[in-house]
């Protein structure tokens, strides 16, 4: 009984995307709910994060080396997007301190 | 001197660049001299050619002197370079020649003008012109000197522009010749389009290697006969040409009789192969318009008062003559009635310009007469250019029109008498211009009463320098017909068709045949129609206005050009004017209207399209996502991935 629960608990692949579905939709949720431009950031992060993770377990189901590395790809651009990120939403939120994404609509057709 | 062949049109050019830089300061008469000196130069040059192409072997009489490459556009190159052949050489001949007896008779009868530099500036402009046209290798050469031609023609008809009625005969010179232009620039197109350049001698080659079919050769031919009906003033675009006579009267002489109106002519000459593959219907136009103008021309100068203006409608009347010719494929008989038109019409403007000089700037030949006296000179010349207008041999005017009158009557033969009555027309209204000035009594006496600021009203003889050329014009107008004698028994064969001799290297091909024609075998009686059509015009005139025999016939109509003008007026004032405001309103509403309509639709759809773009970071996050659920099913659902 004991040993089938824990065969059960050894975690297959499946987990692992479906973990990396979950924090994908936590993610996407927050991104398009929140008005905080930091918190709408470490959405995305988290969203990038949950696909590195599904590159990592596909990967590692298929035998094949290639996901692996894609995961370096993003790690380094989300590295440099979030110098380049922080840094302008830290410019703006000096500028207009408590200002939301919503305010920030310049562009507005 | 094949090599600097280039110096024709340089001569005239630095004596253009010289006197635009310091006219003002050489002053009169040394400006004059100074453009007569060029053009004097010019002709050296061209004397030299002639006898360099003499030396060459017959059919080898061809030089091309490349300058430089002037339009090299990919696959369109064309060249600045000058052809010296036996016709080009011949242009230049009396180009330069006539023009520099008119340079020197300019400095006489422009004395005293304000503006006396700059009318020999514009003269030399206009040698360098009419050179760079005639020795031009190709059509874009030709149309730079046919355009320069044109120019100078506009700003020496409006030489007096502070008179109303020059400035405006210039712009009505100008605006008909654009016309012409059209077709040539057309012509230029389609021979580029068919044979890749513009170049004569591939043009030609084209032509007479079959490389040309029927109707493009046709249309080409065509499109620069519109060109040539436009620049030598033939129906329906002759109108400017009369009112052109509101110019100096060597401007007249050298621009509107003896060269520039004789381009057209020169044009069709040098594309004569062409001509020659064209569709039948072709040169039959052309020896139709050339003879309908013609007849028209002469029929209203019978009935002219201005001494000039006779002498203008009598022009036309010659250059239809001209076409006439070309049409039914006598090339060299075309080429030698223009050099011997250039010569006795050269001589008539310049006698009516001495007889203008003389009676003080008066035109209206009814206050003239009985000058022949008084003007000794003047009056024996210009008797000698009529003479040679009239048909009378041996002078030169009677081989020409005589050669024409041959090759037409081999080809058609309602023709031929459209070109005897119009013989006998020319001889009436000359012999009524020669007794109206120069004979009966003097009706300027009456008149000297009301000219009171005049002082002693007199007619005079002209200086030396309007009379010299004159004599020496004369003199060509006598020998000129030698240069092309018929085959007769009693004529030298070595001195017989000597210009077609000179010309058949270059237009050989194209020349029609007439051996054992009627027309040729008849030659005596053909002399004989035309001496005596010419000598019934003459002894007519001579019954009328000489011994009053007959009273005058001068119809209202003819006197007004048969209400031509009016009726162009008329025309386009009216109907004209209507369907232009039509084309304007058309081009307005639904052109402008489709261009405007375009512009608001989009205009409209982007203001739209733009309220898509809210600025709001989350509404494009989830537009985003929207977008990568549809993907997904896309992929799913239509493409069976997964």
């Amino acid at each position: 009984m004991i040993a089938m629960l824990l065969a059960a608990a050894v975690p297959t692949t499946t987990y692992y995307l479906v973990l990396g579905a979950v924090l994908f939709g936590i993610g996407a949720t927050g991104l398009m709910v929140r008005r905080n431009p930091l918190i709408m950031f470490m959405c995305i992060e988290l969203m990038l994060n949950a696909v590195n993770l599904t590159f990592v377990a596909l990967a590692v189901r298929f035998g094949n080396i290639d996901g692996q590395t894609a995961v370096f790809f993003v790690m380094v651009v989300a590295a440099a997007e979030v110098v380049v990120g922080l840094g302008i939403i830290i410019s703006i939120l000096r500028r207009r301190p408590g200002a939301t994404a919503d305010d920030l609509a310049e562009l507005k057709g | 001197m094949l090599e600097v062949i280039w110096l024709i049109p340089a001569f005239p050019l630095a004596g253009f660049l010289l006197i635009l830089l310091f006219g003002r300061r050489l002053g009169e008469p040394k400006s004059g001299y100074l453009a007569s000196a060029m053009v004097f130069a010019s002709f050296i040059v061209s004397v030299g050619a002639f006898f360099d192409l003499r030396s060459m072997d017959h059919h080898g009489r061809q030089h091309v002197e490349t300058l430089f490459s002037w339009v090299p556009v990919s696959s369109l190159q064309i060249d600045m370079a000058f052809l010296a052949d036996p016709l080009s050489i011949l242009m230049c001949l009396f180009v330069t020649g006539v023009g520099f007896l008119i340079h020197v008779y300019a400095i006489g009868y422009m004395h005293g003008d304000p503006k006396f530099s700059k009318f020999f500036l514009y003269l030399n402009l206009f040698i360098l012109s009419m050179t760079v046209l005639v020795l031009g290798e190709n059509l874009l050469v030709t149309f730079l000197g046919w355009e320069g031609v044109g120019t100078c023609s506009y700003l020496l008809i409006a030489f007096w522009h502070d008179r109303e009625s020059a400035a405006t005969a210039g712009k009505k010179a100008f605006i008909t010749n654009r016309i012409g232009d059209w077709g040539v620039l057309l012509a230029m197109f389609l021979a580029f389009e068919a044979i890749g350049t513009v170049s004569y001698s591939a043009l030609n080659g084209a032509a007479v290697g079959g490389g040309l079919s029927e109707g493009t050769a046709t249309a080409i031919a065509m499109l620069l006969f519109v060109g040539a009906v436009g620049k030598s003033a033939q129906l329906p675009l002759y109108i400017w040409l009369p009112d052109a006579m509101e110019g100096p009267t060597p401007v007249s002489a050298l621009i509107h009789a003896a060269t520039m109106v004789t381009a057209g002519v020169f044009l069709m000459t040098r594309v004569s192969p062409v001509l020659e593959v064209a569709a039948d219907w072709g040169p039959e136009v052309i020896a139709w318009v050339g003879a309908l103008t013609a007849l028209f021309a002469a029929s209203i100068a019978v009935a002219q008062n201005d001494i000039k203006k006779v002498l203008a409608y009598s022009t036309v009347s010659q250059l239809g003559y001209m076409f006439l010719a070309i049409g039914s494929g006598a090339y060299v008989a075309a080429i030698f009635h223009m050099v011997t038109h250039a010569f006795f019409k050269a001589l008539l403007f310049l006698g009516a310009g001495s007889v203008i000089h003389g009676m003080h700037h008066r035109q209206d030949m009814r206050e003239m007469g009985a000058l022949r006296k008084l003007m000794p000179i003047t009056s024996i010349t210009f008797i000698i250019g009529w003479l040679a207008i009239a048909g009378v041999p041996p002078f030169a005017g009677f081989w020409s029109k005589d050669e024409i009158l041959l090759f037409v009557l081999a080809d058609s033969v309602p023709l031929y008498i459209i070109g005897i009555v119009t013989a006998l027309l020319t001889a009436y209204y000359m012999t009524r211009q020669v007794i109206m000035v120069f004979f009966g009594e003097a009706r300027w006496e009456d008149r000297s009463e009301e000219n009171g600021a005049h002082g002693d009203f007199e007619p005079h003889e002209s200086p030396l320098t309007m009379t010299i050329p004159l004599m020496v014009l004369a003199g060509l107008t006598i020998v000129g017909g030698f240069i092309q004698l018929p085959s007769f028994g009693w004529i030298p064969d070595r001195a017989e068709h000597q210009l077609e001799h000179w010309t058949e290297p270059v237009i050989g091909f194209a020349e029609a045949g007439i051996e054992g024609s009627w027309a040729l075998d008849h030659q005596e009686l053909l002399i004989a129609i035309a001496v005596a059509s010419g000598l019934i015009g003459i002894t007519l005139a001579w019954l009328v206005y000489q011994r009053k025999r007959i009273k005058a016939v001068e119809p209202e109509i003819l006197e007004e050009a048969w209400r031509y003008d009016e009726a162009v007026s008329a025309f386009m004032g009216g109907p004209g004017r209507k369907s232009f405001e039509a084309v304007a309103w058309f081009d307005k509403n639904v052109i402008d209207g489709a261009v405007h309509g375009v512009a608001r639709l989009v205009g409209g759809a982007g203001s739209e399209i733009r309220k898509g773009q809210t600025g709001n970071v989350r509404n494009y996050a989830g537009i985003v996502g929207v977008g990568v659920v549809l993907l997904l099913a896309w992929f799913v659902v239509g493409r069976g991935v997964l």
